[in-house]
């Protein structure tokens, strides 16, 4: 086995969006400072943006040991090049064993041009984090095959370990604003950009769907027979302060956008309490939604396999349930 | 004029994969193989380019003799050649070594002025072997597209982020991996599939390209390795209100959430 002394700590790449932290960096602190602490290293957090330097601080509350922060005017939008220019340089002057990214758009566009420059392993859309007992490696394990199989994969010749890992996947620790943590403010050369930013479109804010952050998601699948049934889906919803998420069906059939999907090929969501009503629960909505804290399923089939996964299952047509569970709610509400 | 190349993979189709009850394996016996989803998209995005300005569009898979039947099916859709990628040395290949080969593949049947993947594979979905092959040949990259425009001077691609898309410049070449998009992959004629079937797709082995690097293929060329492979068990042991009146279900499972806490 080759010898990796010169190549210490783990790494989490924090993204910002006009200079503000992505929650997926957040939550990857959580099983950063779970690696950290059992290999006795450092977690530091990467910190790249423009005025981005204030945000070190909570960074740190969330379980970094030290930040490393390039705050410069040149990296205010995300650019391919400039950005895995900057972690390159980054890691060569401080070689870290391993490096978490969230694997949202920009993390899955910037952390195969890294590893492939650096010509290391990257595994890709991690939903679990763990150390080989032989060999002492970060054991990367994540879905393939539409999430029927899951796979646990090395990089046991190179550093650093790179993996992107999903959103929604891991909580985050509470904040700690008395932990204490060091910030190293790094100036680098940025690199010449490959492409330009010629527009920025926004989607209406109604359509913007934040499932990953959402408490309460209600969703809906093919069981609902046509699109304007989603009134069920968005009243439950409602009435729990929740989201509306969906199956791949439902989205295939062009009831409802994609970004409400939920599963493999869409996001994966852990809310308190999520209702699948309608949703057999085909291994790839599984994948995305099992890791849940509560799971209620509502489907006519007693035999669909969303009851296998559920807490809770209500074996009836969703059409009467859901009116009745809306009554339940409303009422237990007066009660209280 | 634009020439592109459309990196195509051909996959099981995912959504019809069963797990065996028993051995808690993959059965993948009678399970279709297809063109991988997305990549069709990337294809026909392709196609539309090129009859707009004018050009050819050659496909490329890397895999078994079989993928074949994935280019016939590229070729009856649009693309003008089709290449397969075969040989024992690739086998076992990791994204880092699949991109590699692959750029390999583009030198040798280049220059192009552009090459569309899908944005991942539904097999492996990991999304890299795109922008590591771009990596590989020092050209810029566009993940994640919805539409591809060309003025002539640049390339200009939508591009979906969270909250919105970004509109990009870039110049050719360049690697676009494309998401679903408004027009959908078209289908063959009749003609065009019986003509795509009689095509004679041309094999590529590592010896017809010249300075691969072969410490930097297949299992050897892989940084990454596979050590485990499991089926999840996401079971759990859970209430099920079966056979009560829709009112009472509802009213059972509201005590049962509020005597737990869940519901405020």
């Amino acid at each position: 086995m080759k010898e990796f002394q010169a190549y210490q700590d783990i790494w989490v790449y924090l993204e910002t969006k006009d200079g503000e932290l992505r929650n997926v960096g957040l939550e990857l602190l959580n099983p950063g400072r779970r690696l950290a602490d059992a290999t006795g290293e450092k977690l530091v957090g990467v910190l790249i943006g423009d005025g981005v330097a204030a945000l070190a601080n909570t960074v740190i509350a969330h379980g970094a040991d030290r930040v490393i922060v390039v705050d410069d005017p040149a990296y205010g939008w995300y650019e391919t090049e400039r950005y895995t220019s900057a972690l390159e340089e980054l890691v060569a002057r401080h070689k870290p064993s391993a490096l978490l990214i969230g694997a949202t758009n920009n993390g899955r566009d910037m952390g195969p041009r890294l590893s492939c420059r650096l010509r290391t392993g990257l595994t890709a859309d991690c939903t679990e984090l763990g150390l080989d007992e032989e060999t002492g490696h970060v054991a990367w394990t994540r879905p393939a095959f539409g999430g029927n199989l899951m796979a646990t994969i090395l990089c046991p010749d190179t550093r650093p370990q790179i993996g992107t890992v999903r959103p929604g996947v891991f909580k985050k620790r509470p904040a700690d604003p008395s932990r204490k943590g060091q910030i190293l403010a790094e100036t680098l050369t940025p690199a010449a950009p490959m492409s330009r930013l010629l527009e920025v479109l926004k989607k209406d804010m109604r359509e913007v769907v934040d499932l990953e952050n959402a408490e309460v998601i209600v969703s809906g699948g093919f069981g609902l027979r046509a699109p304007e049934n989603f009134s069920y889906i968005r009243d439950l919803a409602a009435v729990l302060g929740g989201q509306v998420g969906s199956s791949r069906a439902a989205v295939d059939a062009g009831w409802i956008p994609q970004a409400h999907q939920v599963g493999q090929t869409g996001k994966t969501v852990a809310p308190k309490i999520y209702i699948a009503c309608g949703i057999s629960g085909a291994i790839q909505h599984l994948a995305g939604m099992s890791g849940s804290d509560t799971i209620i399923a509502i489907n006519k089939d007693p035999e669909a396999p969303i009851f296998d996964v559920a807490d809770y299952g209500i074996v009836g047509d969703l059409f009467e349930v859901i009116p009745a569970l809306i009554q339940e709610l409303q009422e237990y509400r007066k009660r209280q | 004029m634009l020439n592109i190349l459309v990196c195509v993979k051909q996959v099981p189709d995912t959504t019809v994969i069963k797990i065996d009850p028993v051995t808690k394996t993959l059965i993948r016996t009678g399970v279709p193989s297809i063109v991988n989803p997305f990549d069709a998209y990337a294809l026909e995005q392709a196609v539309r380019l090129k009859e707009a300005c004018g050009g050819t569009v050659t496909v490329v898979s890397m895999g078994p003799p079989q993928a074949k039947e994935a280019l016939k099916e590229c070729l009856s859709k649009g693309a003008d050649r089709a290449f397969l990628m075969t040989d024992r040395a690739v086998g076992g290949s990791d994204t880092l070594a699949t991109s590699y080969i692959l750029s390999c593949v583009y030198r040798k049947l280049g220059p192009f002025d552009a090459v569309f993947c899908g944005k991942q594979a539904i097999d492996g979905d990991t999304g890299q072997v795109g922008p590591e092959m771009a990596e590989h040949l020092g050209i810029p990259q566009v993940t994640y597209a919805v539409s591809v425009e060309y003025d002539g001077g640049e390339l200009k691609v939508r591009r979906e982020v969270d909250d919105g898309w970004d509109v990009i410049g870039i110049p050719t070449p360049a690697i676009i991996t494309v998401n679903k998009t408004d027009e959908l992959p078209r289908m063959a004629t009749l003609s065009s599939a019986l003509e795509a079937n009689r095509a004679d797709i041309e094999e590529i082995h590592c010896a017809d390209v010249a300075d691969m690097d072969m410490d930097r293929v297949g299992l050897k060329g892989s940084a990454t390795k596979v050590i485990k492979t499991f089926t999840p068990d996401r079971t759990k042991q859970g209430v099920k209100l079966e056979g009560k009146a829709a009112g009472d279900a509802a009213k059972e499972l509201v005590a049962l959430l509020a005597d737990k806490q869940l519901i405020s």
